[in-house]
C-alpha cells in the first residue's frame, strides 16, 4: 500500500467513526452536508484550491498533538468591556463565561439546542455553507457542518451595547475540535464578534453570517499564539441590501492555519472588507482564502492582506473577486502582501478577478519585499537602534491592514501584540 | 568640533575612489560651506560622515569631539551629536511622524543614558518649534514625509533638526527643490540653532542659500578633495564666476 493510500484510508476510516447527529433540527442540514462532503471528498494534494497548502493535517485520523503554551500575554480582549464566552477545547465553560442572556440578541449553543425539532437558525445552518461550495468545492467546511459539536446561534435583532467575544482555551494537547456558529443580524441591527485564543492542537470552525437590510456585523479575531496547533477556519457571510460585513483577523504563529473567508454580496450598495495581518517565524505556514462574488448593484469589496514572514516562513495568499453579470458600478480593491525579513521565508500569491460586468472598478496587487534600505538608514540615522528601526518598519508595513480595524482601542490592542511579538524575536 | 584628516573613501560596489584625502575642520559655533561642482564628492562625504552602507574608507579619520566616529553604527553617531538633514528625505508611509520623532528624541536619550522625555514635554516642544517653521498639525500626524512637498520635506528635517539637539548639523543642499519663500523659512530655522556649542557644515551648489546662511569659512571641493578654502567672499566668486576659475587656478 502506498503512502497516499494509507492516508486515503486514515481519513475514511475518520469519517466512517464519526456519527451525523440523526436527531433534532439540524439533523436535516448534518445530513445534507454529509453527503455533498462524500460526493467531493476530502482535499486532496492534488487539487488545485490546496496547492499551496498541504491538507492531510487537517483531514487525517488524528490530530497531531500540540503543545500547550503558557500565554504569558493574557486574552488579548480581556481589557475590553464585552461579553464573553470560553470555550476549552470547543466545550462551552459556564463558570468562565459570562452567561447566555443577552439584551438585544438571542444566543443559544448549537449542544443545548440540538433536541428540539424547531429552532430559527436551522433555515441558516449548513446553507450558506451550501452555497458557498460553488464554484469551488470546500470539504472542509461540509465536513464541519456535519459534524459540529458546538458553537453559538447569535440572532443580533437590536445593535449591541457591546461585543460578543469568544474566547477559545487550548487545554489538551490532543484537542481536536469542530466548532459552528451561526449569526443572524436583523435589518438596522449591529454587532461585534470577537474572537481570540489558539482554541485546540487542531480545530475546524465555521461561521455562517447572514446580514440583513442595513445591518452591520464587525467581526475580529486573533488567533492564538501556539507554536503547534492546526486551523482550518471558514466564514461565510451573506449580505443584504447596504448591510456591510468587516472581518479583520490577527494570526501570530501555529505551524499551519488556513483561512477561508467566502462573501455573498447579494444585496445592492453592500460593503464587505476582508483584512487580515499574520506574522511568523520558523514552522508557520499561513493560507489567506477569499473569495468574493458581487451579485448586485454597487456593492464595494476591500481585501487588505499583510504577512511578515522569516526563518523560512511560509505565505499564501489565494484572493478572488468575482463580479457577476448586471453588478455594475462594482468597487472592488483586493491588496497582498509579504515582508520577507530573510532569504529563507517564502509568499505565495493567486490574485484573481474575474469580471462580467462592463462598469465596474476593480483594482488588485501583490507584492513580495524585504524591509526597504533607504527608510532604515534614515531612522538610524536619527538615532533610532537597528533592531527597533526594523520593528518599527515591520508595524508600518503592517499598517493598512491594521487601519482596517475601525476600533481603536481594539486596534491597539492588536498593534500592542504584534509590537511584543516583534520585540520577543529580537 | 569636527575634524576630518586625510579622509580617503571608495565605494564598496565597484574600485571607484571618490574622496582622495579629505582634510576639514569645523569648530562649535561656526558655520562651514562646502561647494563644488556635482561629482565633487559634497554628497559622498555627508554620506561616510554619518555612516551610510556601500562607501568604504581607505585611508584617513573622522572624530567628533575627539571621538572617532568612522567605526560606529549610525544611530551611535547620531546619538554621539550628529546630524545629517537629507538632499532628499526618505517617504516612510506607515510611520506617523510625530510617533519618528518621539521614538528619535528618545532612543538618542536612551543611548546617552538619559531620561526619556516625557509625552506632555515632547508634545509640547514639538508643537512650538513646528510652529515656528509653520508645519502644522496635518504635517505632524501624516506619515514621515509621505505626500510633503519639496519644501515641506526640508522643513521636516529641520524640525528634526530642532528636536534632536545635535552638536554638528551637516546639510546637504538643503536648498535644492525649495522656492525663494521655503529658502528663507529654512533657513531662519537653521540660523535660530546657531550657537556657540554647535558647528554646521552647509554643502550647497549655489550662493543663494548662503545669502541666508552666513557661513565663516566657505571651502570648494573638487575631484574629492578640498582645494581651496576662504572666507564668504569664496561663495560670491563662485556665484559670479563658475567654479571653472578657481579650479584652474588650484589645477
Amino acid at each position: 500500500m502506498s503512502l497516499a493510500q494509507t492516508k486515503e484510508t486514515d481519513v475514511s476510516k475518520r469519517l466512517a467513526e464519526m456519527k451525523v447527529s440523526q436527531s433534532g433540527w439540524s439533523a436535516p442540514a448534518r445530513k445534507e452536508a454529509y453527503d455533498r462532503l462524500m460526493k467531493m471528498g476530502m482535499p486532496q494534494r492534488r487539487d488545485e484550491y490546496w496547492k499551496y497548502t498541504r491538507p492531510d493535517t487537517l483531514t487525517s485520523g488524528e490530530a497531531i498533538p500540540a503543545a500547550v503554551q503558557k500565554d504569558s500575554e493574557g486574552p488579548i480582549f480581556d481589557e475590553l468591556d464585552s461579553h464573553k464566552l470560553v470555550f476549552v477545547d470547543g466545550v462551552y465553560s459556564e463558570t468562565l463565561s459570562d452567561g447566555l442572556s443577552l439584551t438585544g440578541a438571542v444566543l443559544e449553543l448549537l449542544s443545548t439546542t440540538e433536541e428540539v425539532d424547531i429552532h430559527w437558525a436551522k433555515s441558516l445552518y449548513g446553507s450558506l455553507e451550501k452555497n458557498g461550495q460553488t464554484p469551488v468545492a470546500r470539504p472542509l467546511a461540509a465536513f464541519n457542518s456535519a459534524f459540529a459539536e458546538e458553537g453559538i446561534l447569535l440572532h443580533v435583532k437590536e445593535t449591541l451595547s457591546k461585543p460578543i467575544s469568544l474566547h477559545y482555551i487550548h487545554g489538551s494537547e490532543t484537542s481536536d475540535v469542530i466548532l459552528h456558529h451561526v449569526i443572524k443580524v436583523d435589518a438596522g441591527a449591529r454587532a461585534t464578534i470577537l474572537e481570540s485564543g489558539a482554541v485546540a492542537a487542531r480545530c475546524n470552525t465555521v461561521i455562517e453570517a447572514e446580514i440583513e437590510q442595513g445591518g452591520q456585523l464587525n467581526h475580529i479575531r486573533a488567533q492564538g499564539r501556539d507554536h503547534e496547533r492546526r486551523a482550518v477556519t471558514h466564514v461565510f457571510a451573506q449580505l443584504e441590501e447596504h448591510s456591510q460585513f468587516k472581518s479583520f483577523t490577527l494570526t501570530m504563529n501555529g505551524v499551519l492555519t488556513r483561512n477561508e473567508t467566502v462573501i455573498d454580496m447579494r444585496g445592492d450598495d453592500s460593503i464587505a472588507h476582508v483584512a487580515g495581518a499574520s506574522v511568523g517565524d520558523g514552522d508557520f505556514h499561513h493560507d489567506d482564502t477569499v473569495f468574493i462574488t458581487h451579485d448586485a448593484l454597487r456593492g464595494e469589496s476591500r481585501q487588505v492582506f499583510k504577512k511578515v514572514l522569516r526563518n523560512g516562513a511560509t505565505g499564501v495568499f489565494q484572493g478572488k473577486i468575482l463580479v457577476k453579470p448586471g453588478a455594475q458600478k462594482t468597487d472592488g480593491y483586493q491588496i497582498s502582501q509579504s515582508l520577507l525579513l530573510d532569504d529563507d521565508s517564502q509568499f505565495l500569491a493567486k490574485p484573481e478577478l474575474e469580471i462580467y460586468a462592463d462598469d465596474v472598478a476593480c483594482s488588485h496587487g501583490s507584492t513580495s519585499g524585504a524591509i526597504d534600505e533607504e527608510a532604515l538608514f534614515y531612522l538610524r540615522s536619527r538615532g533610532v537602534a537597528a533592531d527597533e528601526a526594523t520593528n518599527l518598519l515591520t508595524l508600518a508595513f503592517l499598517s493598512e491592514a491594521l487601519s482596517e480595524v475601525e476600533n481603536e482601542d481594539i486596534a491597539e490592542l492588536i498593534n500592542a501584540r504584534l509590537e511584543g511579538w516583534l520585540k520577543r524575536r529580537r | 568640533m569636527l575634524e576630518i584628516k586625510n579622509l580617503c573613501v571608495s565605494l564598496e560596489e565597484e574600485d571607484k575612489q571618490i574622496l582622495k584625502g579629505v582634510n576639514l575642520t569645523v569648530e562649535a559655533g561656526k558655520v562651514h560651506a562646502i561647494m563644488g561642482p556635482n561629482g565633487s564628492g559634497k554628497s559622498t562625504l555627508s554620506y561616510v560622515l554619518s555612516g551610510r552602507d556601500g562607501y568604504e574608507v581607505t585611508d584617513g579619520s573622522a572624530s567628533l569631539l575627539g571621538e572617532d566616529i568612522l567605526d560606529k553604527e549610525p544611530e551611535e553617531r547620531a546619538a554621539a551629536g550628529l546630524f545629517l538633514a537629507f538632499q532628499y528625505p526618505v517617504e516612510i508611509p506607515g510611520v506617523g511622524n510625530m510617533t519618528f520623532l518621539r521614538t528619535a528624541v528618545n532612543a538618542q536619550r536612551k543611548a546617552r543614558g538619559e531620561e526619556e522625555m516625557s509625552a506632555t514635554d515632547f508634545l509640547k516642544e514639538v508643537r512650538s518649534k513646528a510652529k515656528d517653521l509653520k508645519i502644522d498639525a496635518d504635517m505632524l500626524k501624516r506619515p514621515v514625509n509621505v505626500g510633503f512637498s519639496g519644501g515641506e520635506k526640508k522643513r521636516n528635517e529641520i524640525l528634526q533638526m530642532a528636536m534632536l539637539e545635535p552638536k554638528m548639523c551637516i546639510l546637504d543642499e538643503t536648498d535644492s527643490g525649495l522656492d525663494v519663500d521655503a529658502m528663507k523659512l529654512v533657513a531662519e530655522g537653521v540660523n535660530a540653532l546657531r550657537s556657540q556649542n554647535r558647528g554646521f557644515l552647509v554643502i550647497t551648489h549655489y550662493q543663494r542659500l548662503l545669502d541666508h546662511i552666513k557661513p565663516d569659512v566657505v571651502h570648494i571641493m573638487a575631484d574629492g578633495r578640498i582645494v581651496k578654502t576662504g572666507g564668504p567672499e569664496l561663495a560670491l566668486e563662485v556665484e559670479n564666476n563658475g567654479y571653472a576659475d578657481i579650479l584652474a587656478e588650484v589645477a
